[in-house]
């Protein structure tokens, strides 16, 4: 994803809708559940007939008030929403309720690995129905359950200089929105959608040159890939001598490609114009103290603590805050456990591994945080091995049921005798038994054949089927072979 | 100001609206009289400094709390549909692809 431009630099904004996390519509009652079947979630409000009344969801001002505060955006007192008309099918009313030149938050940044990424501006809007072109030839057939779902268009600077900022960017957002509780950040259900508008310039140019948009992104790969082959694009028409045309564009997925959409597509003049039947919103500073007292620990603070607290090299920090479920779970075990280390090296390594290998969140994981840490201390403690501590996770593994006492790692090591063998006595009993079964590489190592030490140790494992404890048993061997 | 023939068209054309030339040329005019009549009030003095009248309702604040409620019924819901299926409006094919 990381390209070298040569001497041209893109210049990159994105736009980026998210769908709030709220119960219920933006404008009326409706549910915003995502699996209702269609046309169920709807009402005389959001499917647009005469005589309806808008009334604003307050949930709707305090999440993107949480999102503005986190971005540290200017806090609109007084904002209006706006009418932006246009004609389509799965838009009922002929216009979609938005907000025009009083966005309710506005001059943010966003910090992402190296530098700022200014936010010009976040408001408040409702999504329209969706259109579906291919259950029948002749028709499209419209379900109205999304019309009127709140959104926030999030609107950043032509700050970012490359793909891979703009995905650094994106998942930056995505880590805050989900972060606050107000996003659930999925793409696949539409939940996050991406515009971009990106030009290329010479580098060291202080003017921009002609951009052009890319529209409907529904991943961050995509976004990133689509940049990549539509600045290279850019690039070429520019090498040739030619000019790039400005153009609203659409990505193929597939092809990996963009394409011009249809002239009739972008021919758009929405005459904003205030929306008549909503009252101002008015943000007082009791209302931006309330949020301020609401709002959850964020990442960047976060990570910080796990470094300062549990004395977790950055590196963990990083990726164990990445997500907060994730951080949350984490905390969950670190709580129960001596060695925040170890908890960090499961979690990051053996709870990470098996969610990348069944492609599920840590919200499905079914091995409950306090059976984690009880492993993970039975280890500390001695009680077990480590490679006998990664037989009872397999064995946890097994069990998918975060209550049933089956997944608990003290039950399983007695089920399953694992048990480290430390008396000393029955470790000098196989200890003397492995010696003399092997007289020659015994006369081998008193000879200084000292490396002949590891063939010892895993004799005397495979005898007690690897729970002889580690410590004790190098103690006998010495002892014993000395 | 004045609304030329074109931009009576474009609007028309912006609303989906068709009209002959005689319905352009009336529209044109009924347009440019209510320019004039707005016009007018650029007669009061330091009219920049007088702040915009978003709306002639002096609240604000009016919200609802985020509760979801049951409205009506999806076959209430595709009653007045000039075109339906079981479950969806259904419309002339807005994409041909």
């Amino acid at each position: 994803m990381s390209r070298d431009y040569g001497k041209y630099e893109p210049v990159i904004g994105l736009e980026v809708h998210a769908q709030m996390k709220t119960k219920s519509k933006a404008f009326c009652s409706c549910s915003t559940d995502f699996n209702s079947p269609p046309n169920t979630n709807v009402c005389p409000i959001c499917i647009g007939h005469p005589g309806t009344l808008p009334v604003l969801n307050k949930s709707l001002v305090d999440f993107i008030l949480k999102l503005g505060i986190a971005l540290n955006c200017n806090i609109e007192r007084r904002s209006i929403f706006a009418r932006k008309n246009y004609f389509y099918p799965d838009l009922p009313k002929g216009y979609q309720i938005s907000q025009y030149d009083t966005p309710i938050c506005s001059d943010g940044y966003l910090e992402i690995k190296y530098r700022r990424i200014g936010i010009q501006r976040i408001h408040m809007e409702e999504d329209a129905g969706k259109s579906l072109h291919d259950l029948s030839d002749d028709s499209s057939l419209v379900d109205l359950n999304r019309s009127g779902i709140p959104l926030i268009e999030i609107v950043s600077q032509p700050d970012l200089r490359s793909a891979e900022e703009a995905y650094d960017y994106l998942s930056k957002l995505k880590q805050m929105l989900v972060y606050l509780d107000i996003c659930d950040g999925n793409m696949e259900e539409g939940s996050l959608r991406c515009d971009v508008n990106v030009s290329v310039r010479l580098k060291g140019d202080s003017e921009y040159g002609t951009k052009c948009e890319v529209k409907n992104l529904n991943s961050f790969k995509n976004t990133a890939d689509a940049l990549d082959y539509e600045i290279c694009r850019q690039i070429d028409i520019l090498e040739k001598g030619d000019k790039v045309i400005h153009q609203t564009l659409t990505y193929d997925a597939i092809q990996k490609i963009t394409y011009p959409m249809r002239s009739k597509e972008e021919a758009h003049d929405y005459r904003y114009f205030p929306e008549p039947d909503l009252v101002s919103v008015y943000v007082d500073e009791n209302w931006i103290s309330e949020i301020k007292g609401s709002m959850p620990e964020l990442p960047d603070v976060r990570r910080a603590r796990f470094i300062n607290d549990y004395g977790l090299p950055e590196y963990d920090a990083e990726v164990l805050t990445a997500e907060k479920s994730v951080a949350d779970f984490f905390e969950s075990v670190v709580s129960r456990v001596k060695n925040p280390k170890s908890a960090s090296n499961w979690v990051m390594g053996d709870v990470m591994r098996v969610l990348n290998d069944k492609k599920i969140s840590i919200g499905e994981f079914w091995i409950s945080s306090g059976n984690l840490a009880a492993l993970i201390n039975l280890i500390e403690e001695g009680k077990i091995s480590n490679n006998i501590g990664r037989t009872v996770y397999e064995e946890m593994l097994k069990v998918k049921q975060k209550n049933d006492e089956r997944q608990n790692p003290e039950y399983i090591i007695k089920e399953k005798n694992l048990i480290l063998v430390s008396d000393e006595n029955e470790l000098e009993r196989v200890v003397k038994k492995v010696l003399a079964d092997n007289p020659t590489e015994a006369e081998r190592y008193r000879n200084g054949e000292k490396k002949l030490l590891g063939f010892f140790i895993g004799k005397v494992m495979r005898e007690t089927g690897g729970k002889a404890d580690p410590k004790k048993l190098n103690e006998i061997l010495s002892k014993n072979l000395n | 100001m004045s609304v030329s023939k074109e931009e009576v068209i474009k609007i028309a054309k912006l609303a989906k609206l068709k009209f002959s030339d005689e319905g352009i040329s009336k529209l044109q005019k009924e347009m440019n009289r209510i320019l004039e009549y707005i016009d007018t009030l650029n007669e009061i003095p330091e009219l920049d400094k007088v702040e915009p009248l978003y709306s002639v309702n002096s609240s604000e604040n009016v919200f609802r709390k985020d509760e979801p409620k049951q409205s009506i019924s999806k076959e209430e819901a595709l009653k007045n549909a000039p075109d339906k299926t079981e479950n969806f409006f259904r419309v002339p094919k807005v994409i041909d692809k």
